[in-house]
């Protein structure tokens, strides 16, 4: 699918949803539990998670492809994994500021 | 991102945690995201295409923020200190839009077409009574958040224009979400029309960390709710930092649960930041800086560096105490000569900057290049180390001759003199030289100095080319509220006596 940023989408196999942060230029096939990713807004068709696919997402944490200039955000967590295609996605780690604010 | 999303986040992840105000009684973050979304069937309901505030801090600062990100339009917080006559100059450039104001407003500016103004207690109502429909405009990352005016020394007050994904950039990849303790509490005392403020709302609702307001600064009220409320953390201006000592020094408040205090907005005196650390051992310092054009902190002087400059007999790490830090890991930073060429590490240029969190944007205009630098209109050097050191504005960088100087290097070595509190040095015109260097200095009660004692000072440290002509002694210099010296003033009235 083709990514935007700000788009929100939902995982089918479980509870993951995602924010597109930053969104490569092409369509790409993300995954989520071995299984489509779809919008947030759209009909969900609820499939198996797959064993393969289930390390789980952590709300607000960044994963990501640096290379393919991809970025989302958990908004909420779920039992599934993060892939484009069988690639698992990297969790972005977080160097949080000594708080300046 | 959107800021609306990171609102929900928060409400869905820890709703029932205080989010601003009083440990029992403060409004929860499921209470904030409720009275966002009121806000935006409020707005939706008159059309209105800003929504806008006119009073000091409390939480309505974050029902606004948040709720004109539902409503679909920019939030603009604006200078309730402004002169009566540009304050509504101001407004009537937000039309149509709905103010939320200080009681006083209304008489002070009179009637505005296409504003609506509403004072603060009669908006609570109505956003309590409200009918919430559930349909939201459609939200886009690219859409403006917040229309900051800035000061505007001349001319017309620019309107800098801050995206959603400007600012949600630097919150998500500078703050980890629900990284707050339990008890973690920041008081914030800058006002709702700095990007400071707007800041700490965002990083606050991020993080989870409670956000106790003062509706205005004194120092008394600073120490005092401090210790009543538990406070943690907490940001301030340099003037205000120099008042907190004072009480803290005199036993008035030893502030036993702050842990960070970060402080920037204006240049930080060595000593007081000497005072604050000797002061105040068990504090992490942190010194910020950074724009409004760039969503707030670029760069970050760590506790660690603190610590390490204060303890340490090398001049190279003993001087970081007087630098802004490294720039975030997420930037591009680069110091240029005035071609826009990097310069040499330690040479002095124009900070520029490139990164998601930049916007460098006015209403009208974008002073980005089409690669994404931004120049900063700043002026500094960066170390070998990385360490960014900030000299001022490049419009206060004074010409003499064919000499190019910065005023804050004299400044800095006024200060270190024991007798000078303050100092500040300016340009005036000069037939000769173009511009000749003066000084209005601030001495310390017990101490005396002369203007030649002074002159001979700056002669002996940098050279007479620098040396100011002309020192004056004065009671005080003049700051803004928000920690900025007024520079302008203080060449106006050293031309007036020497020019």
């Amino acid at each position: 699918m083709q990514l935007k940023p700000g788009a929100r989408l939902v995982s089918q196999a479980c509870q993951t949803q995602v924010v597109v942060v930053r969104a490569p230029e092409g369509p790409v096939d993300l995954r989520c539990g071995g299984h489509p990713m779809v919008a947030a807004d759209a009909e969900v068709a609820p499939a198996e998670l797959s064993a393969d696919h289930s390390s789980g997402t952590q709300l607000g944490k960044r994963y990501g492809d640096d290379e393919i200039g991809l970025q989302l955000l958990c908004t909420r967590p779920g039992a599934g994994s993060l892939s484009i295609g069988d690639t698992i996605l990297a969790r972005a780690e977080a160097k949080p500021l000594p708080s300046s604010d | 991102m959107h800021l609306t999303t990171l609102l929900e986040m928060a409400g869905e992840g820890f709703g029932e945690r205080v989010a601003f105000g009083t440990r029992d009684g403060g409004l929860t973050y499921a209470d904030l995201l409720d009275r966002a979304r009121r806000v935006a069937a409020v707005a939706n309901r008159r059309g209105v295409e800003r929504i806008g505030l006119v009073d000091v801090n409390s939480d309505v600062v974050p029902t606004l923020l948040f709720g004109a990100g539902f409503a679909g339009v920019p939030f603009v917080p604006v200078n309730y200190r402004l002169a009566d006559e540009q304050l509504a100059s101001i407004l009537a450039r937000t039309a149509p839009s709905l103010m939320v104001v200080a009681d006083e407003v209304p008489a002070r500016v009179g009637a505005i077409e296409g504003v609506e103004l509403i004072e603060r207690s009669a908006f609570l109502e109505e956003l309590a009574s409200v009918e919430v429909t559930g349909r939201t405009p459609e939200r886009s990352p690219d859409d403006i958040a917040i229309l900051l005016f800035t000061s505007g020394t001349t001319g017309e007050p620019k309107a800098a224009v801050l995206r959603h994904r400007h600012l949600a950039s630097y919150v998500i990849t500078t703050v980890d979400f629900m990284g707050a303790a339990e008890d973690d509490a920041a008081l914030v005392s800058v006002p709702p029309y700095h990007v400071a403020g707007v800041s700490a709302v965002l990083t606050g609702v991020y993080a989870g960390r409670r956000v106790v307001y003062l509706p205005s600064f004194t120092a008394d009220d600073w120490v005092r709710t401090a210790d009543s409320e538990a406070v943690t953390q907490a940001m301030v201006v340099p003037t205000m930092l120099g008042r907190v000592l004072d009480l803290v020094e005199a036993g008035d408040g030893r502030l036993p649960h702050l842990r960070h205090l970060s402080y920037g907005g204006g240049r930080m005196p060595v000593p007081v930041l000497e005072r604050a650390l000797s002061l105040l051992p068990h504090v992490d310092f942190v010194n910020a800086y950074g724009l409004t054009e760039t969503s707030s902190t670029i760069s970050v002087l760590g506790p660690d560096d603190h610590r390490a400059a204060i303890a340490s007999d090398d001049p190279g790490v003993r001087r970081r105490l007087g630098s802004v830090g490294r720039p975030l890991p997420t930037l591009d930073v680069e110091i240029r000569d005035a071609e826009g060429v990097p310069v040499e590490p330690g040479a002095p240029g124009e900070i520029w900057v490139r990164g998601e969190q930049v916007a460098g944007e006015y209403l009208g205009r974008s002073d980005v290049m089409v690669d994404g630098w931004f120049p900063t209109n700043d002026c500094g050097s960066l170390d070998s180390d990385g360490y960014l050191y900030l000299e001022g504005r490049l419009d206060d960088v004074i010409v003499r001759g064919a000499e190019n100087m910065s005023p804050g290097e004299i400044e800095d070595v006024l200060v270190a003199h024991e007798a000078v509190t303050d100092a500040c040095v300016v340009g005036v015109p000069d037939t000769e030289w173009g511009e000749q260097v003066v000084a209005a200095v601030v001495l310390d009660p017990g101490r005396t100095a002369s203007e030649e004692d002074l002159q001979a000072w700056v002669r002996d440290h940098l050279r007479s080319s620098k040396t100011p002509a002309h020192i004056a002694i004065r009671p005080e210099l003049p700051y803004s509220e928000t920690g900025k010296l007024l520079r302008r003033v203080v060449k106006g009235d050293l031309a007036s006596e020497f020019g």
